[in-house]
């Protein structure tokens, strides 16, 4: 804060204490449903915990086979992290050269290549899902992990945002490493790479999760349930046909499975406030 | 800079476990099956699965879990797409029409056994489970595998409350009886219902012997209409918008969206499918009995039979002839009595064949779980008529969701019954002439 | 838009667009082309037989009423959810910026429902809110509301909106939120000795240092609203209660997916697609001049 105007603080205070309650209150909602015992839950939400913490956790993480169709839970962890982190760097890497590109050079079809990178935003996956699978059976990546990460890196979220961004580095930096005989690779890695250190975390925030979260595509390209994904298991068991789900173990793994981009966003907040030191311009 | 090499390390392992990771081969020739059983069920389905794998050495089937019904039918559309289809996919019912106008996609059971040269006696399966699935020549094209019907679950506290010992046998009773409780404080309103299309509209037809569309219900030709908007329909639908006013119906939802209102004491019965019954026992803190379908007494010919919901079995070519071998074993393992009488008993869904009907009632079975043979007597009751025998409409999933459009606009008051019915046969058909237009 | 600076050199920049653009083309173009194909046809789903039809499908979808409904019901889903989303992103960006105290403690809260699946917020919502047995329900009905978002449209429109705005306010709150700690302190101290009050130093030099990432996250939350929130709708109303919910990435989904029609389909794919391009190219002609870069 810069003045002290106490009843600022208070009202800042408020509104975020306010706005927390309210947006975690869904979250709050699963973790208690994941403590109490089934017959409890069926009918009505619960509002205060129940006492089968401890025993809905065990049983989901020990025999993981008993609900989720057969698969291990840590494996489905596994499968998914691997999903997760093939994305969240993939997509990073390739778009960041990308919008370099398109930012600091001029060559001709600039504009050409800018804009068939941005179609990608311009048509959901659900739609070209059916032909996006023809074409990974056929270049034989059913059941691979290059299968289920490669389709979904092709978007142009983070090529945009890194586009935004380098759009507001000053001049300035780019003429002096010009002036010190620095070439645009050198550039790049000193000077741009690191500026771009906030963006890239709340990228891999965003990407890890994205990719964590996915159900249709890996529904589709995985028929070996070795390669099951954690976000596929809890929708097995939350969607039965002409059933009741089992809403304890099915909420305790949901909550299990939000434990690691709860981790990611963690981890990437201390760069968040690394970025506001070295940027200091 | 350590961000860098961290980003590169996290690279390099995606890469490896990319590289690394090419299916294993097996000795056994492999079948594929791909269904859309979650949760508590998916166990079950492991379980038969194991079983057949166990019982001898040449093939092994792989259940795989592959979303809901919609998900596990596009997922086997865009496997035969690509030239990669399992061998066996689980369709539900609404999906009949369309598998069974993809003639060169689609392997029929009973030419499947033919050709195998395997013993298939089709009389085994009990004909109103069956009757659905087959030709209009009494052939099988698929197999039977989950299947229920729409039953009446009703809260005996409640009913005792105001007096009442039976549930109601008509729909006029119904009416009443759901008064009484209601004044009698027995609960807040008379009863709910889920599965509308399915339960109001199509079994409604059946059971009252009247066509839900013309050509036999679609079984004798694709250029059928749709006819559920007759006088009798519109009767029905207007009555259940209008008990809506004093409570005697409530609206919960489509599928099973409305089985807590029952499952907490606030509706006195439940019209939904006799599969809910195990999760009904679960979640009810009351004893509840299970009665048959309700009818309007003035309607002759009702209670005809009615008609089963659920999924079948579908075998898909496009794998080497000899895998087909095993799933012709597979088929026939799965209509064994032992793994019938497993499945029906552990499940809410009735038995598809005689014996093991008759071999769940010799042991007693539904003397100890009342209710559990309502469905499937509610269905075999009579010989099925061309109008109970089943539906067979292209792309019903989308008119059902047409149906439930038009419902929810009747009981939320914006059209009259006979405004809505009309609307959702209009366009109902115009997806019966897009669906003749593909297929012919 | 380019940099006044530049790099001259031939062949670099076409070998660091060529991983993505490689990539775009397997995975995206050459895909996304089949399906547009697919819109002028009409197909069984197996593929076994195809008529070519020219623009029949698109004919049929503008002579249905439904359709033109579905347009307007996503245009007022797309503007509620994004005002709010966008609205309560960047006051809750603003103000954990701000606060000195436990500033960890609301960076992690607010971003949790990012990392929710989305079938599973869909589920929670539904829960808070089921008519039968939902708390929300039950502590509106103690206040006098009969809340029934099953059978009331307006209650499920406001139902969907809360529950895809509550997803996308994580999202913007985490870009604002990188936006803002871009910012130089020594800017805003500046201004501050001047004697700007807080609003005035926040409407003069904040936003407008922040308009570049306003800029990404508009594009960003149309797209979103329009495409994304398919999930959600899937999970809470099924487009119901009697289409009032139905917006047109939905239809896709349930003609396409669920109904099989698949030449309909990418008939409405097409129209959805040119929708989203007009929608963008507006927003980067018209509204990018008044960025700051």
């Amino acid at each position: 804060m810069i003045e002290n105007r106490p009843w600022l603080a208070y009202v800042t205070h408020g509104v975020l204490v306010l706005g927390l309650i309210v947006i975690s209150f869904p979250i709050y909602i699963a973790f208690v449903a994941s403590t109490h015992e089934v017959e409890n839950l069926i009918a009505t939400v619960q509002p205060w915990f129940g006492g089968a913490l401890i025993e809905n956790y065990l049983t989901v993480l020990q025999s993981g086979k008993q609900n989720a169709g057969g698969v291990p839970v840590n494996t489905m962890m596994f499968n998914s992290l691997v999903m997760a982190l093939g994305i969240m760097v993939g997509k990073i890497s390739i778009s960041i050269i990308s919008a370099y590109a398109i930012v600091y050079f001029r060559f001709p079809l600039r504009m050409f290549f800018f804009w068939i990178i941005f179609l990608t935003l311009m048509l959901p996956v659900e739609v070209r899902i059916l032909p996006t699978y023809k074409v990974v059976v056929d270049l034989g990546l059913l059941d691979t992990y290059a299968g289920l990460t490669l389709p979904l890196i092709a978007s142009a979220t983070a090529t945009f945002l890194f586009r935004q961004f380098f759009l507001t580095v000053p001049d300035e930096l780019a003429e002096a490493a010009r002036v010190d005989g620095a070439g645009p690779i050198r550039f790049f890695v000193t000077i741009l790479l690191p500026l771009s250190r906030t963006n890239i975390a709340a990228l891999s925030v965003i990407l890890f999760i994205y990719g964590w979260n996915q159900y249709l595509w890996p529904l589709l390209i995985t028929t070996d349930t070795d390669m099951t994904t954690i976000v596929m298991g809890i929708q097995r068991m939350l969607f039965v046909a002409d059933a009741v789900p089992e809403w304890n173990l099915t909420m305790t793994t949901a909550i299990l499975a939000m434990l690691p981009p709860v981790v990611v966003v963690l981890v990437m907040q201390r760069q968040f406030v690394k970025g506001l030191v070295d940027t200091e311009k | 800079m350590r961000y860098v090499r961290m980003m590169a390390a996290t690279l390099v392992v995606s890469a490896l476990a990319a590289l690394g990771s090419a299916g294993t081969a097996s000795a056994k020739t492999e079948i594929q099956w791909w269904h859309a059983m979650g949760g508590a069920l998916g166990e079950i389905v492991n379980d038969i699965a194991a079983g057949f794998n166990q019982s001898q050495d040449e093939y092994e089937v792989k259940a795989v879990y592959k979303g809901n019904y919609t998900e596990t039918m596009t997922a086997g559309i865009a496997a035969f797409r690509s030239g990669k289809p399992p061998h066996i996919m689980q369709v539900f019912e609404v999906g009949t029409a369309t598998m069974m106008a993809a003639k060169g996609a689609v392997y029929p059971v009973h030419q499947l056994m033919a050709d195998q040269g395997q013993p298939f006696d089709q009389s085994r399966y009990i004909s109103a489970v069956v009757g659905y699935y087959t030709t209009t020549d009494g052939k099988l094209l698929s197999m039977p595998f989950n299947s229920s019907t729409p039953v009446v679950f009703w809260n005996k506290a409640a009913f005792k409350k105001a007096g009442l010992d039976r549930a109601p046998e008509t729909w006029e009773e119904m009416g009443e009886f759901s008064k009484k409780i209601i004044a009698s404080g027995g609960a807040e309103c008379g009863f709910t219902i889920g599965w509308q299309s399915w339960s109001m509209l199509e079994n409604f037809s059946a059971w009252h012997n009247v066509p839900f569309a013309t050509k036999e219900n679609g079984f004798a030709g694709l250029d059928t209409e749709f006819a559920f908007n007759s006088p009798l329909h519109v009767k029905h639908i207007k009555q259940l918008a209008d008990w809506q006013a004093d409570k005697v119906f409530t609206y919960g939802g489509r599928r099973g969206d409305g089985n807590p209102l029952f499952a907490d004491g606030k509706c006195a019965m439940l019209i939904n499918s006799s599969a809910y019954y195990s999760g009904l026992r679960k979640s009810a803190k009351f004893d509840f009995g299970t009665n048959q379908l309700p009818y309007w007494s003035t309607v002759a010919g009702a209670p005809q039979n009615s008609i089963i919901g659920g999924a079948t079995l579908w075998v898909l070519t496009g794998n080497p002839k000899s895998d087909y071998a095993g799933v012709g074993k597979f088929l026939n393992y799965m209509s064994d009595v032992f793994v019938q009488a497993y499945w029906h008993q552990n499940t809410g869904y009735v038995p598809i064949t005689n014996a093991a009907y008759e071999m769940t009632k010799g042991s007693g079975y539904y003397e100890k779980n009342e209710g559990r043979d309502v469905a499937i007597l509610q269905m075999s009751g009579k010989a099925p008529t061309p109008n109970s025998k089943g539906l067979r409409l292209g792309s019903f999933v989308q008119t059902r969701d047409i149906i439930n459009e038009e419902l929810e606009a009747i009981w939320a008051g914006k059209k009259t019954a006979q405004q809505g019915l009309d609307s959702a046969v209009e366009r109902g058909n115009n997806i019966l002439r897009k669906f003749e237009k593909a297929n012919k | 838009m380019q940099k006044r600076v530049t790099f001259r050199n031939l062949w670099l920049p076409y070998l660091l667009l060529a991983p993505q653009v490689i990539i775009t083309f397997i995975f995206f173009i050459w895909p996304a082309s089949q399906a547009l194909f697919q819109s002028l046809l009409v197909e069984d789903p197996f593929g076994l037989k195809s008529n070519f039809v020219w623009f029949e499908n698109f004919e049929e979808l503008f002579s249905n009423p439904l359709y033109l409904d579905s347009m307007l019901i996503t245009a007022v889903f797309s503007i509620a959810t994004t005002l709010l989303a966008l609205s309560s992103g960047l006051l809750f960006a603003v103000l954990a910026d701000r606060a000195v105290k436990g500033a960890s403690i609301y960076k992690g809260a607010l971003l949790w429902p990012y990392a929710v699946a989305p079938a599973v917020a869909g589920v929670l919502w539904l829960f808070l809110f089921s008519p039968a047995n939902g708390i929300v329900a039950a502590v509106l009905r103690a206040m006098g509301y009969e809340w029934n978002h099953v059978l009331n449209g307006g209650e499920a429109m406001l139902l969907v909106v809360i529950a895809a705005a509550w997803k996308q306010i994580a999202y913007n709150f985490l870009f604002f939120l990188a936006g803002l700690q871009m910012i130089p302190r020594s800017v805003i101290e500046a201004a501050a000795i001047d004697g700007a009050s807080p609003l005035k130093r926040f409407w003069t030099i904040i936003f407008p240092l922040l308009t570049p990432t306003t800029f990404f996250l508009l594009v960003v939350n149309v797209v979103y609203a329009f495409f994304d929130t398919f999930g959600i709708i899937h999970a809470v109303t099924s487009g119901g209660p009697a289409g009032a919910t139905n917006i047109l990435v939905y239809k896709v989904y349930a003609d396409g997916f669920v109904g099989l029609d698949l030449g309909g389909s990418a008939a409405q794919s097409v129209v959805l697609m040119g929708i989203v391009i007009a929608l963008t190219v507006v927003q980067f002609r018209y509204l990018e001049r008044r960025v700051q870069y």
